[in-house]
Order: structure tokens, then C-alpha cells, then sequence
């Protein structure tokens, strides 16, 4: 497989995360996962809600263990014992939603910033380095939060708080799993732009989950867009925005301000259920193109229904964004039923 | 017990103040300890209308109840009437209501709680001497029951649905649900009668030598069935609310970071997830100091342990009124002085009480 110029930081290959569900049915919430993150790179990901991709950024973390694939970190599978889980999460580090539930409420700011340190038994100059992560992520003079409860902060705070208690660690890699969802519209600013500072100075990789496209738009190099637990399009966020190829991103991109797309698709058809994917394409059942009998006209639409699509790979050298779709694979090359 | 939040929203915070220090919006600016002082008065002057009545209550519920003291006290021996009037008279019983209730507030007020009629001794003295006795049996229960109920709370609640978690839901209902009175004989029944490794009733044995090591030896000895029988009525409140408590920390993001930043499984529990399940148990522990004190006297009764309990259940039986009035009053002022407590206490635990 080529890889992108500098080796990736983290991947996944093959992933996939099974859970249990009532009924003894089993849930697919990842269901063959390919990604790359470059060093200094952000990547956003972005879905619906139950798409999969909070277990994603929890597999690649290794909170979750994957049934199948593997997680790599600097080209090296991810074991799951307790010793190795504990230096790779000195490496890679969690920003969660809601800064409010993610701090610990007795705890002050600064022990939960010093808490990695303490975890990873770096003892030396524990003062400075909090100081120091808390002046990173714009809480200056730090000593004045250091006796402070989350309670006694504001939301943009208390996200500065986690933010820094990621960062005390040194590590390569921050999963944020919707970053500034739970902030005020003002305060959202201020965070995405502390997260590319970070990258600026530190060459921070950043793997940011996100149901908001304008977000991705505002801080990714790269986007991927999840379905039902596959990755359906990805690519460079711009070209992946200004000129959405998978008939899901369309729907996603159309109902944007300024979206490229003319005219607003709403998705319709029975919300995703993880425990029941369609055969086939697994977004036929709502895919605009396929009702609208485009997909009849390229002469797809058996395929839609019941060819699987093959797991995308990670993107291809020439940067170009990688889609599946069959509808899309049929208009690159019009004569072959059902390339790839 | 509520907390009435209206008058907790003052909070008394940190002497840094965070919030003029940022580029972000506005926070909560704490403000000075005036709160405090507000609050505490307000639980006090609560606890004190509380003790007035349980004043007033303590005269009126015995005589409510019924039943003549003089009957019971001259029941072997045959009296005249002249005697009984003699005896009445003596006990105060022949003097209209309203006098005997301003006598009884006077006396409450003076620290004084009348004397026994079947004693002939002092109420405060009776109460002095049995105190001893029952803070000994309940305050062991307490610890051993809370000690053992929130640790197997903690874990059962943190691997929630496991085996371990299903017996020890159903070993506390079970207790729980167990008569105290009926635990404690069938527990008399086994451990004393048919293994014979405890003995049936009492503090002290008659015959044990006197000396410092005999006397507490046998004492610990006749300790053990009367705590077991306390502690396991009182374990499964513990182990429930531990287990629940846990159970809404489990969900916590907080537990998850602590886990991303590679905090080992049972260090999450035991570092995040247990102090902070454990605020909500400190009201139970302080509300059960004060209700265990009563809640002896059936165990007390059963095994004939020399404590408070078993002094109120005599009482109860003539119906003594002024050593009735006196366990009732202590019984309760325990109630009322161990939930202000908690009420305190718990404010300087938890952060958020503070701004609530």
C-alpha cells in the first residue's frame, strides 16, 4: 500500500469493534476502518450521531478493543497489555465533549493536570510543567487556577483544563471526540484555534470526531465522512467539501451555507441501525441517487442493492479523494458494471 | 434531609479567583463567607425547633399510650387503695396534667429528668450509666457494617451484573429484609445453643474474675452476637446505596480521561470513582450514628445487653414515664444532632454543595 510522504504517526487497519446488544444480537459499530494520521497533521471525522465514529476514536485510543484489525502507532501494532497500553496513552491523549463530566468535579485544576504526570510517575519539576501546559492553553498566570474547582470555571476554561491536562504529557497525538460541541459559539473559536497553534508549535497530530462539516472545514487538512461504521468518502478537506463525490456527503455538504452542491438534500428513509445494515451499498436505502433513478441510468442500482463495496483503503498518493460509491465508480469509468 | 439551595448559593471559594484571570467568558465569581454563617444558622434553628418538639412530644406520647405505673409497680404485692393513693401521690401522678407538664419542662430545662419509678434513681443517672454499654455495641456495629458494606458496595456496583454483584444484591436484600428480633434468635438458636461457642445473653458473665483482661475478654466475647446481629441488619443499606453511587459515577467522562491517560482499571475506581461514589454514604453514616443509638433496642432486648435499648424496653412495659420521657429524648436529640452534622460535614466534602 503507498504511503502518504511521512509515515503515519497513528493508523488503523481493518478495524472493526462488535458489541453486544439485547436480544443477544450483535451491533457492528466499526465495520472495517482504514486511516491514516501524518505527524502535525489534523484529521477530522465526520458522521451522523451512532455512526460509529466515538468508537472509532475509542478503539484508536485503546479504551476498546478492536474484533478484528489493529491499531498501529509509529508502524507498530498496538498491544493490549497493561504496560504497553500505558506508554502508548503517554503518546496519545483524549479531549472529550463536555469538559464538565470529563474533569474530575473534587478534583482541582491542578491535579487534574498533574494526574498523567503523577500516573506516569514524571516527578521532576511537576509544578513547572503544569504551569507550563496551563500557559499553553491560554490560562495565564496558571498558579492563579491551580486551587480552583471546575465548578469555579467557565466552559471554555474548564476545555482548556482537559486540553491541558493532555498536553502535560508531551504526546504526539490528541483524539478529540467533538471538541467544542458542549461550548458557547464565542468560546469555540478560541479552543479550534489553540488546537492549531498546538499543531503549529508542537506538531501536535490531531484526530478531531465532529458532527459539524464547517468545523472540519475550519481546522482539518484531511476529512473522512462515516456511514454505519465505514468510511464512505475521504480526502482533503477542501476538496472533499467544495466537491462531494459520495451521494452522503452531497446530503451532508447541501444543507451547508454556501454549499457547492445547488440544491439542499434531505436525507430521508429509516434513521442507520447499527444492528441491521442494509446489503449492498450501505446507504442505499437513503441514497437520494438511487431513488431519483440516476443510479438506474448508470446501470448501477442492482449493484447498489446488492454488491457490497470494498473497505476504502487509505488515500492514494496523488491525494485525490478515495469514494464508495458504486454510482461514482461507474461515472470514472462508464463502461465497467462494477469496477474495483 | 434536604438541602434547601436557596440558601447554599453563596459560595465560600478558593482564594484565587480564576474567572478575572482568562481570555474566556465570565464564570462564577465567588463570593465571601457570609454564606456560611447564613447556612449554619439556618440548620441550627432548624435542629433547635426540631428538639422543641420532640419536647413537647415526649411528655404527651406516654401518656397517650395508656397504661397505669401504679398498677404495674404494686402488681406482686398486694396493696390498699390508701397505699396506691400514697404511692400515687408519691410519683406525682395524682397533680393535674398541666402542672406535671410544667413540672417536666422545668425539669427538662434544668438538665433535670425526673427519677425512675421503678429505679428510684435519677433518669440522667440511668442514661449515664447504660450509655456506655450501647455506644459500645452500636458503635462496632456501625464501623464493622459500614467498613464491610461500602467496600463490597464499591466493588459490586463497579462490576455491575457479575456473579459477585448479583449474590451480594441478593445476600443485603435478604438481610435487609430479615426482623432484627428474628435474626437475632435464629442467630442465638445456631451460634449459642447448638455450637455453643457464644454465650445467649448479657455483658458480662456473673462468675467471670474480676480484673482489666477477664472482664474485657468476656465482654468482647459476649459482643460478638449482638454486633453481628445489628451490623447485618444495617450492612445492606451500605452495600445498596455504595452500589448505586458507584453506578452513577461508572458513567462518568471523568473516569474515562483518567483511563486515556492510562490509569490502571482499579486505580480509576479506587483514585476517582470511590471518593466521589462515597459523599453520598456520608449522610446515611451520620444519619445512622444518631438512629442506631434507638434502632439497638430491639437487638439489646433480644440479648439482654445492658445498653439504653434495653433500658427504654423496660421502661416501655409499666409504663415508667420520666425514664420513657428520658431515652426518648436522648433517642431523638441523637437523630437531630447527627443530621445537622451530616448536613455540615457533607458541605465541606463536596466542592459543588458549596455553590449548589
Amino acid at each position: 500500500m503507498s504511503k502518504r510522504s511521512p509515515s503515519p504517526v497513528l493508523s488503523a487497519r481493518g478495524l472493526e469493534v462488535d458489541f453486544r446488544v439485547r436480544g443477544g444480537r450483535r451491533a457492528r459499530a466499526v465495520d472495517g476502518v482504514n486511516l491514516d494520521l501524518a505527524p502535525g497533521e489534523i484529521l477530522a471525522l465526520a458522521g451522523e450521531s451512532g455512526c460509529g465514529k466515538t468508537t472509532l476514536a475509542r478503539t484508536l485510543l485503546g479504551l476498546v478493543r478492536p474484533s478484528a484489525g489493529q491499531v498501529e502507532y509509529a508502524g507498530r501494532p498496538l498491544a493490549y497489555s497493561t504496560g504497553a497500553l500505558k506508554s502508548y496513552r503517554r503518546a496519545v491523549q483524549l479531549v472529550l465533549q463536555d469538559p464538565t463530566g470529563a474533569l474530575n468535579p473534587r478534583h482541582t485544576v491542578y491535579e487534574a493536570v498533574a494526574e498523567g504526570l503523577r500516573i506516569h510517575g514524571i516527578s521532576d519539576n511537576e509544578r513547572d510543567r503544569v504551569a507550563e501546559a496551563l500557559a499553553r492553553c491560554g490560562l495565564r498566570p496558571p498558579e492563579r487556577f491551580f486551587l480552583a474547582y471546575p465548578h469555579e470555571l467557565s466552559g471554555g476554561q474548564r476545555q482548556r483544563v482537559v486540553i491541558a491536562g493532555a498536553l502535560v504529557l508531551e504526546p504526539k497525538v490528541i483524539i478529540a471526540d467533538e471538541p467544542v460541541a458542549s461550548l458557547d459559539a464565542s468560546v469555540r473559536g478560541e479552543i479550534l484555534a489553540l488546537l492549531l497553534r498546538l499543531r503549529e508549535e508542537f506538531g501536535l497530530a490531531a484526530l478531531v470526531v465532529t458532527h459539524d462539516l464547517g468545523l472540519a472545514w475550519s481546522i482539518a487538512d484531511r476529512l473522512a465522512v462515516m456511514y454505519l461504521g465505514r468510511i464512505v468518502e475521504s480526502g482533503p478537506t477542501e476538496q472533499v467539501l467544495t466537491n462531494p463525490r459520495h451521494p452522503y456527503t452531497q446530503a451532508l455538504v447541501s444543507v451547508l451555507p454556501d454549499s457547492p452542491v445547488d440544491r439542499s438534500i434531505i436525507l430521508s428513509g429509516e434513521p442507520p441501525d447499527v444492528t441491521r445494515i442494509p446489503a449492498g451499498c450501505r446507504f442505499h436505502p437513503r441514497c437520494h441517487e438511487l431513488a431519483s433513478g440516476a443510479a438506474e441510468q448508470a446501470g448501477v442500482a442492482e449493484a447498489c442493492r446488492r454488491t457490497p463495496l470494498p473497505v476504502l483503503g487509505t488515500d492514494p498518493t496523488d491525494g485525490a479523494p478515495a469514494v464508495a460509491c458504486h454510482l461514482h465508480a461507474a461515472r470514472l469509468t462508464p463502461t465497467a458494471d462494477s469496477p474495483k | 434531609m434536604t438541602r434547601d439551595p436557596s440558601l447554599v448559593a453563596e459560595p465560600d471559594g478558593p482564594a484565587t479567583n480564576p474567572t478575572n484571570a482568562s481570555t474566556d467568558d465570565g464564570g462564577r465569581r465567588p463570593g465571601g463567607g457570609d454564606g456560611f454563617v447564613r447556612y449554619l444558622l439556618s440548620k441550627l434553628g432548624g435542629a433547635a425547633i426540631s428538639l422543641f418538639m420532640v419536647v413537647l412530644s415526649a411528655f404527651f406520647l406516654f401518656r397517650i399510650l395508656g397504661g397505669d405505673p401504679v398498677d404495674a409497680l404494686t402488681r406482686d404485692v398486694p396493696t390498699t387503695p390508701a397505699e396506691r393513693a400514697a404511692l400515687r401521690e408519691q410519683l406525682g401522678l395524682d397533680q393535674p396534667l398541666s402542672l406535671q407538664f410544667l413540672h417536666y419542662l422545668q425539669g427538662v430545662l434544668t438538665g433535670d429528668l425526673g427519677e425512675s419509678y421503678q429505679y428510684q434513681q435519677p433518669v440522667t443517672t440511668l442514661i449515664g450509666e447504660r450509655l456506655g454499654a450501647t455506644v459500645l455495641l452500636t458503635g462496632t456495629a456501625l464501623v464493622v457494617a459500614a467498613s464491610l458494606g461500602l467496600w463490597i458496595g464499591a466493588r459490586a456496583g463497579w462490576r455491575q451484573g457479575s456473579r459477585f454483584d448479583k449474590v451480594q444484591v441478593g445476600l443485603s436484600l435478604t438481610l435487609w429484609s430479615a426482623p432484627t428480633f428474628w435474626l437475632g434468635m435464629i442467630i442465638i438458636m445456631v451460634f449459642a445453643r447448638y455450637l455453643g461457642l457464644f454465650p445467649i445473653n448479657g455483658m458480662v458473665s456473673p462468675h467471670t474474675p474480676p480484673g482489666f483482661w477477664p472482664q474485657t475478654l468476656d465482654t468482647l466475647h459476649h459482643l460478638v452476637l449482638p454486633v453481628l446481629t445489628m451490623a447485618s441488619v444495617i450492612y445492606a443499606q451500605y452495600v445498596l446505596v455504595m452500589r448505586s453511587s458507584v453506578l452513577d459515577e461508572k458513567g462518568g467522562d471523568y473516569l474515562v480521561t483518567a483511563r486515556a491517560k492510562g490509569l490502571r482499571d482499579d486505580m480509576v475506581r479506587r483514585r476517582h470513582a470511590v471518593p466521589n461514589a462515597l459523599l453520598p454514604t456520608v449522610t446515611l453514616v451520620f444519619l445512622q450514628l444518631g438512629g442506631v443509638v434507638g434502632g439497638a433496642i430491639l437487638t439489646e432486648t433480644v440479648f439482654s445487653w445492658p445498653g439504653l435499648g434495653l433500658l427504654a424496653y423496660q421502661a416501655l412495659k409499666i409504663p415508667d414515664l420520666p425514664l420513657l420521657q428520658g431515652t426518648f429524648l436522648f433517642f431523638s436529640s441523637a437523630v437531630i444532632l447527627a443530621n445537622t452534622a451530616a448536613d455540615l460535614v457533607y458541605r465541606f466534602l463536596d466542592p459543588r454543595v458549596r455553590h449548589a
